[in-house]
């Protein structure tokens, strides 16, 4: 049986200098990406991230997110960013979000991702999200906004086969 | 390429039903672990919790939970949350369809894992479930209980530990 989900690159920070993990050279032999990341930085408090693809800092993101705080539950929506939505965690504890990169190599859609964000001591949220690119998918920077990402922090980008 | 997404354990509950199903000493070798439920519980409910033990810890857990019925969303706060299932009041043969991602289970750093769950009922109440969850504790994760927050595990309820390895 052909091996389906594999690792195809993977990051874990070992200084405080960071700020940006890009994976570059993406391969275009695979069907989705499935982007894992546990990031913990050297704020205090939760912060924000971003993802982009190909270094593409264009207003050509949108994204519309579904949340629960455990006291409210609600949905919000950006349009025209300049990038995706990633969380990330204070310094002792990092924030574990999964994005689903579909069918992220063909040259006719644009492309769409759906993340799971989880904030256990805030909340859960799902943003589905959308590239508005023709290109196939080469390259991501994770970034976050503020401070340092922290030893420790793992990104991983998993291949996933059709076939 | 190395063979990353692995699975080491399955247990398929038999005619007796089962109150847990426990994964034991979970090697230490990967980076990640998935645990997929296929669950009813014998609990007089349409849709009941199920829920997480690490190394028999039930301590320490939070979870935020978000649900849609059909008819609305609503969240709310738990402990050891670890997806739903149908109960017997559910449709009959009707099974949840749980998905459990467990990051960095070997960090001393506190434990994340998100839950995704779906509770089919071929009526009005049915759910899916998003959550965000955690262990605080130090320790890495060696074993697993998952058991039902009431009743016991049906018959043909299976469940499935997989390791990812990032390399």
């Amino acid at each position: 049986m052909p091996a389906t989900y594999d690792s195809i690159a993977t990051t874990t920070v070992s200084g405080t200098s960071t700020t940006t993990i890009a994976l570059t050279s993406i391969p275009s032999t695979y069907t989705d990406l499935v982007l894992v990341t546990n990031i913990k930085t050297t704020n205090n408090n939760n912060g924000n991230g971003w993802i982009r693809f190909n270094s593409d800092t264009g207003t050509n993101y949108s994204q519309t997110r579904l949340y629960g705080s455990g006291s409210g539950a609600g949905s919000d929506r950006q349009t025209g960013t300049d990038y995706l939505n990633l969380n990330v965690g204070g310094f002792n504890n990092g924030i574990l979000s999964v994005a689903q990169i579909y069918s992220y190599s063909n040259t006719t859609t644009y492309k769409t991702v759906a993340t799971r964000i989880n904030t256990p001591d805030a909340y859960v949220s799902l943003n589905l999200g959308i590239w508005r690119s023709t290109s196939a998918i080469s390259r991501i920077d994770v970034t976050i906004f503020e401070g340092y990402i922290n030893a420790g922090s793992t990104v991983t980008l998993f291949g996933i086969k059709a076939a | 390429m190395a063979i990353t997404y692995i699975a080491l354990s399955t247990t398929t509950v038999g005619s007796g039903g089962a109150s847990q199903v426990e994964f034991s000493s979970i090697p230490q070798t990967y980076n990640d672990l998935k645990i997929v439920v296929s669950g009813r519980t014998t609990q007089a409910s349409t849709a009941d919790s199920v829920y997480f033990r690490f190394n028999n810890s039930t301590a320490n857990f939070n979870a935020r939970v978000l649900y849609a019925s059909g008819s609305g969303v609503g969240n709310f706060t738990d402990t050891r949350y670890a997806g739903s299932e149908p109960g017997s009041s559910a449709t009959a043969n009707a099974f949840s369809n749980i998905e459990l991602y467990i990051g960095n289970y070997t960090t001393s750093s506190n434990k994340i894992y998100l839950v995704d769950s779906v509770t089919e009922n071929n009526a009005v109440e049915a759910y899916t479930y998003l959550a965000a969850a955690q262990w605080s504790n130090s320790a890495a994760v060696t074993s697993i209980i998952v058991e039902p927050n009431a009743g016991t595990f049906v018959q043909h309820t299976t469940i499935t530990l997989y390791g990812i390895k990032n390399s």
